[in-house]
């Protein structure tokens, strides 16, 4: 059997015009997908690169300092028009600029130009002026560089340590308040050094001067970080990009998702996706094996089996109005009115949330795991049933400890297939859960540690989101391209994680070659 | 649906050896049986002798490989299926609803076509209908899955892997180690359907050999389409055609000495 499945006939290659068309439809395949991958690869990660910021000094002799992003022809007579990015929007009102090349009388990369990375406004540009510390000490020159990073450093280590203090300390502490004297003064010492950190981080400014003469002053509460990309060497600009990616990574959004990272966008699709699986595969698994292993073989399952492919064909829009109608507003309208009368009329489970996303796509799903995991029974062979029955086994134990372990791997392909395509869902989430905007991710530390009623982010939505409904498109292009980019990876390593179970599943007896 | 009883083909009872109740250890009167109105058997009557191996020959289609799943009731999972008569074994009827069908294949092992080992170990195979029982220490379950194992001429090639998949031995081996599997739940009666057609002529000859070993304290009843195998291995044949008993006597006899002309034109090869 083994050898069976090395040595199929092939087409033969060099006979005809049949080979070629499948290895040429074969080659356009693979190109168009790793056009798509190099695509959002490149544009995804490449934004992340601090890339050299020019000072332009135009014929006029207007001066503008901005990092270069494309060029453009120019729509009448000839030219190339070119886009820079110069934030300083509280400026100029605008962070970008359009400048003709031929109208460019010089273009330099000066060192000391800074690029600050603020939480309002975007990003600045300009040479630093001058430094205020706190105690309203004054530096100028190069030190004020110099005092800039170390304070900027400091103030992270606060911030950490703010952080740490919020979570490891106040939080449990006010979680086993009532009563207990001891947390109560605990509480209170904790709010005391809570207190201390942010007298430590507050006050400061820098001072920066704008490439065309305006100078702009920004406290240092803002600013979240500040390079001077021009002066980089290699190795600085790797360990930025990292910092870049993984800032990208691990924090919340910010500037109506335009800038900052999607990591509550990351946890809610890897959440929402986990939580369909679980729903789904054993409401998929049972009515497969009833449809296969039960049902009598008459014109009934033959119809029901019909409809339930089928229904895998429906728009995902179309369960996403079911699940609004049903779920939402039928059962969450229900249990609202019975559990959480108090906080009526703003709804619990009467909106949107994380539990009818999930429950959506498992519907969704549900088709696709029924018709998978029944053509793994269906290839099971009549004789391994009839050789466990014909020990003594009863149809129970035939199925429990024959059939369904052989049909497990089928079963996991059903809910690959099925991860796959909840995943990349974007449409009925719309309808029955999805946020614009949910920093707060689903899990916490507050009971029931799970909030099924909460909206959560799911990237892509984000996507979407981004794209479209940002303020600046410009700004938002290269975080959907990197977005994208992780949406990708995601459901790569949700599937990587189930094929691996498959295939740990199948080799273990060896079963891998014989189906 | 009421099976009809074709009265003109009624078996010539002097064709049809009979043995006493006292040495048969499974007895099958008028049985007829239809897979929806499709005739299988028809009124068969005979015995099968304890400790012996009788074979069922005959052409495709003729009943054979039907009879032999009414004696471990496998016909139960097909509801179209409808039978008439009684099988006994050691005078009980099978069908009765005192049996219990999983107790009763348990008594009656079953061996197929291809070998069918399950997707596990060598050891689990062969314990699986062990474990399906229960109430067996380990140590006692891994002497029987041994013995099991030396009765099926098994032993000695997979003493060494008896973790190793069971899949991975040779179709041969597969087909032992069902044997074995079967053997482990200590049957009294041991179905084989085709057992070596699926295998090679060295693989073949080992099972023959196994059959005639396993004779000594089991009852062995063949299903084959090889006359040669049947003549080799069986002490009586009972030859079938279209659901009907036709000759059923000592293998010597009905190969040598036919009753029947059907007979002897199937078994020279010139049927009609």
């Amino acid at each position: 059997m083994r050898e069976a499945s090395t040595r199929r006939l092939r087409l033969p290659r060099g006979e005809g015009a049949g080979a070629w068309l499948c290895a040429g439809s074969v080659a356009l395949s693979l190109l168009a997908l790793l056009a798509l991958l190099a695509l959002l690869t490149v544009r995804g990660l490449g934004h992340f690169w601090p890339s050299p910021v020019e000072l332009v000094v135009l014929e006029d002799g207007r001066q503008l300092a901005g990092e270069r992003v494309r060029e453009v022809p120019l729509a009448q007579g000839d030219g190339v028009e070119r886009l820079y990015r110069t934030g300083n929007r509280d400026l100029d009102g605008d962070r970008w600029a359009w400048v003709r090349v031929s109208a460019i009388d010089a273009v330099s990369h000066p060192a000391d130009l800074v690029v600050l990375e603020r939480r309002r406004w975007g990003q600045a540009i300009g040479r630093l002026a001058a430094f205020e510390a706190a105690s309203g000490e004054r530096i100028e020159g190069e030190a004020a560089w110099t005092a800039l990073e170390s304070r900027l450093d400091e103030l992270g280590a606060l911030r950490d340590a703010r952080d740490r203090l919020r979570e490891e300390v106040i939080l449990p502490l006010a979680a086993r308040r009532g009563g207990e004297g001891s947390a109560e003064s605990e509480l209170t010492a904790a709010h005391g050094r809570l207190r201390e950190l942010q007298a430590a981080m507050a006050g400061g400014r820098l001072i920066l001067a704008a490439a065309d003469g305006d100078s702009l002053s920004v406290p240092l509460e803002q600013v979240l970080g500040a390079r001077r990309p021009n002066a980089m060497s290699t190795l600085d600009r790797l360990a930025a990009w990292g910092e870049g990616v993984w800032r990208f990574l691990s924090e919340g959004p910010r500037a109506a998702n335009t800038a900052g990272g999607v990591w509550p966008a990351i946890f809610g699709t890897v959440l929402m996706v986990m939580l369909m699986s679980i729903l789904v595969t054993p409401f998929g698994v049972l009515a497969a094996i009833y449809l296969n292993e039960v049902a009598h073989q008459g014109r009934l399952t033959r119809l029901v089996r019909i409809a339930v492919r089928n229904l895998a064909g429906v728009p995902s829009i179309v369960y996403g109005v079911f699940g609004l109608g049903v779920f939402v507003y039928g059962i969450g309208g229900r249990l609202d009115s019975w559990f959480f009368e108090s906080a009526l009329p703003s709804p619990t489970f009467g909106t949107g949330g994380l539990l009818w996303a999930s429950l959506t796509l498992a519907l969704l799903t549900l088709p696709v795991v029924i018709v998978a995991t029944e053509e793994g029974l269906a290839r099971i062979p009549d004789q391994q049933r009839e050789g466990a029955l014909a020990l003594g086994a009863t149809r129970l134990e035939m199925l429990t400890r024959v059939v369904l372990p052989m049909a497990a791997p089928a079963m996991l392909t059903g809910v690959i297939l099925a991860v796959a395509r909840a995943a990349g869902e974007v449409a009925p989430l719309m309808l029955v859960g999805v946020a614009k905007l949910a920093p707060q991710v689903p899990v916490d530390g507050d009971f029931p540690f799970l909030h099924l009623e909460r909206k959560f982010m799911h990237l892509g939505y984000h996507i979407f989101d981004a794209a479209f409904h940002g303020g600046d498109v410009q700004a938002a292009m290269p975080l959907v391209y990197a977005t994208a980019l992780l949406l990708v990876l995601v459901i790569l390593v949700l599937n990587l994680t189930a094929i691996f179970l498959r295939h740990h599943l199948s080799t273990r007896h060896g079963a891998l070659t014989r189906r | 649906m009421p099976l009809v009883k074709d009265q003109r083909s009624s078996p010539d009872s002097a064709a049809i050896i009979d043995f006493p109740p006292e040495a048969s250890s499974l007895a099958i009167r008028g049985l007829s049986l239809a897979y929806g109105d499709k005739q299988a058997l028809n009124d068969l009557t005979l015995r099968v002798p304890r400790h012996r191996v009788t074979a069922f020959i005959g052409p495709s289609g003729c009943g054979k490989s039907t009879l032999l799943r009414v004696l471990n009731r496998l016909h139960d999972l097909n509801d179209e299926v409808v039978r008439e008569g009684e099988v006994l074994l050691e005078g009980e009827d099978i069908h009765s609803p005192e049996v219990a069908v999983a107790e009763l294949r348990r008594r009656v092992g079953m061996v197929f076509q291809s070998p069918n080992p399950f997707p596990m170990s060598i050891h689990d195979n062969v314990a699986f209908g062990l474990r399906l029982q229960g109430g067996l220490s380990k140590r006692k379950r891994d002497d029987i899955i041994e013995w099991a194992l030396r009765s099926a001429a098994l032993w000695d090639e997979v003493k060494d892997r008896l973790r190793a998949s069971a899949w991975s031995l040779s179709g041969g081996q597969q087909q032992r180690l069902v044997i074995a599997r079967t053997l482990a739940v200590g049957p009294e009666v041991l179905l084989l359907d085709e057992p070596a057609s699926a295998l090679d002529p060295i693989s073949t000859l080992k099972i023959e050999e196994l059959i005639r070993n396993l004779k000594s304290h089991l009852t062995l009843v063949l299903v084959t389409h090889n006359m040669q195998q049947a003549a080799r291995v069986s002490d009586y044949t009972a030859f079938l055609q279209h659901g009907e008993l036709v000759e059923y006597a000592p293998t010597d006899t009905l190969f040598t000495n036919p009753r029947l002309a059907r007979t002897e034109n199937y078994i020279t090869g010139r049927m009609a």
